[in-house]
């Protein structure tokens, strides 16, 4: 095993089960770009490194930690995906193509990070949508079905099915590992946004999965936006998930959901707010706006309340309507209403949620959270109590179902 | 990588065709025709008769069973299908756009089971 480049000395196992963690988290989505690539194998890809990491944890302690950990593991990877493939095929192996190994060292052109491709991939028009956003954390960030079907409040065995199908689809297909090029890559870039953004928006808010879940699609958000930064889309989806992601510390207080004009600012992390602010200059110097530009300038003005106090809702209400224009999704119209009912009155608000048509609405949890709130403000206690009320049937995460059920009582005792 | 277009449509649609419009249809399929062998990823291609006219067949325990008909009644019936060789699945999406057949039915795409060997 000399060529696999160990390093002479053997190490306390625990320094190496370290390493080994440390590898597996900074370089996951890579080594499974790269392993899943030639064949287009995701599933054999996860498998041969899940097996090279367990070598690797039997190895290392011993030999020392290879110079090149990364180049280890797929030597280790690919050897168990060609023994896999002889034994699945009972005859001798195809020739294993020879091409060099982008390893850990060799600074590649960011156009080249297997990531991305696997990106594209994962968001394929020919894999269902709502299997996009999973996939991506599972084939890029190596999640399990388990912890994944935790945060889209799925279950295990549908998300399961649901990955492992789009995967076979991968295969079966030869869907194409690589960044498009010219119009397609401009039309599946909206297609890895939006799963980006799924990934973050649809993730349940409770629990430790879900935290670290969207964390990482901060990150996919913040590698799309490194690697196209012409994009101004890309880094208005970056600029957007760093604003939200800002907040997290502030959005829960003793299990309890905190609605963004309560949160206290000094739980905001700061820094992330100012890295956000920076990536939407960014994007607007590139003069091509958008929505999710358009979106994490709503959220930007929300974060001037750090220096300025209160929140601009005139700004707020500008923002909403060019969101509805260009983007009039459910959660954008119902937003408009409410920001609404803060400048002009529970009316005005109530008014503005009444015009919007869309059967969608009876089990749309925001719209119902929206109209207890602004009736509650008109004083019509009753309806207020029956609005909240279809709000908590319609929520999942306990926090918010916490917070809403206290606005109802204190509505009672009103 | 092969790949088999079924194409699928309704073919009431053809029933007032005139003798002209067939005349067209077969020089827009030419057309397609000779690009997919200019490219040169053609491997092959029919033009089925109507699915009224199919013979179903199955055997069992040594036994043939004929069925004057479809293997199953739809509104939209196989009418024909080309096969070509092509990198992946976007190069396939690419040629199966330009497919007479997408304008007025449907293309399945889909990709050997049997590989390149």
């Amino acid at each position: 095993m000399a060529d696999l480049g160990a390093g002479p000395a053997a190490i306390p196992r625990a320094i190496a089960e370290a390493r080994v963690a440390q590898v597996a988290r900074a370089s996951y989505g890579r080594l499974v770009g790269i392993l899943s690539a030639p064949a287009g194998d995701i599933a054999g890809a996860e498998d041969a490194l899940s097996e090279a990491l367990q070598a690797a944890l039997v190895t290392w302690p011993g030999s020392g930690v290879p110079d090149n950990p990364e180049g280890w593991l797929v030597r280790v990877a690919r050897n168990r995906m060609t023994d896999a493939h002889r034994r699945a095929l009972k005859r001798d192996p195809l020739p294993v193509e020879a091409h060099a190994l982008p390893v850990s060292g060799t600074p590649q052109a960011p156009q080249d990070d297997p990531r991305l491709a696997l990106l594209f991939v994962c968001a394929h028009p020919g894999i269902a949508e709502a299997a996009r956003g999973p996939l991506m954390l599972q084939a890029v960030l190596g999640f399990t079905a388990a912890e994944i079907a935790r945060a889209f409040v799925a279950s295990p065995a549908a998300m399961s099915k649901l990955l492992v199908r789009a995967k076979t689809r991968i295969k079966a297909n030869a869907m194409p590992f690589r960044v498009p090029e010219g119009a397609l890559r401009t039309e599946r870039l909206r297609d890895v946004t939006e799963a980006i953004y799924g990934c973050y928006a649809l993730v349940w808010r409770e629990g430790p999965e879900a935290d670290e879940m969207q964390r990482e699609a901060v990150f996919l958000a913040d590698l799309l936006a490194t690697d196209m930064p012409d994009d101004s889309e890309v880094l208005g989806l970056s600029a957007l998930l760093a604003f939200l992601h800002a907040r997290r510390s502030a959005r829960l207080d003793a299990g309890r959901y905190v609605p963004l004009p309560d949160q206290r600012t000094e739980l905001w992390d700061h820094a992330l707010i100012a890295a956000a602010e920076a990536r939407l200059r960014q994007a607007f110097e590139l003069g091509r706006p958008g929505r999710f530009q358009i979106e994490a300038a709503i959220q930007s003005v929300h974060a001037a309340r750090v220096r300025t106090g209160k929140t601009d809702q005139t700004a707020l209400a500008a923002l909403y309507e060019g969101l509805v224009r260009i983007a009039p999704t459910l959660g954008a119209q119902v937003s408009r209403a409410a920001v609404l009912g803060a400048l002009q009155g529970a009316q005005a608000g109530l008014a503005a949620l009444d015009m919007i048509d869309d059967a969608r609405l009876a089990r749309f949890q925001p719209y119902w959270a929206a109209r207890a709130h602004l009736l509650a403000q008109a004083g019509a206690v009753t309806e207020a109590r029956e609005a909240y009320a279809r709000a908590i049937a319609l929520t999942h995460a306990p926090p918010e179902r916490a917070f809403l059920a206290s606005a109802r009582a204190a509505l009672m005792q009103s | 990588m092969k790949y088999t277009f079924l194409l699928y449509s309704d073919p009431t649609g053809f029933a007032g065709l005139t003798e002209e419009d067939w005349a067209r249809e077969k020089e827009v399929y030419g057309a397609y025709i000779g690009a997919l062998k200019a490219a040169g990823i053609f491997v092959s291609t029919d033009w089925l008769q109507p699915v009224a006219t199919a013979t179903t067949l199955s055997t069992r325990d040594g036994k043939t069973r004929i069925e004057d008909g479809p293997f199953a009644e739809t509104v939209e019936t196989l009418g024909g299908y080309f096969v070509v060789d092509l990198p992946d699945l976007d190069a396939a999406i690419a040629w199966a756009e330009k497919c007479p057949a997408a304008q007025y039915g449907k293309v399945e795409i889909r990709a050997t089971a049997m590989g390149d060997g």
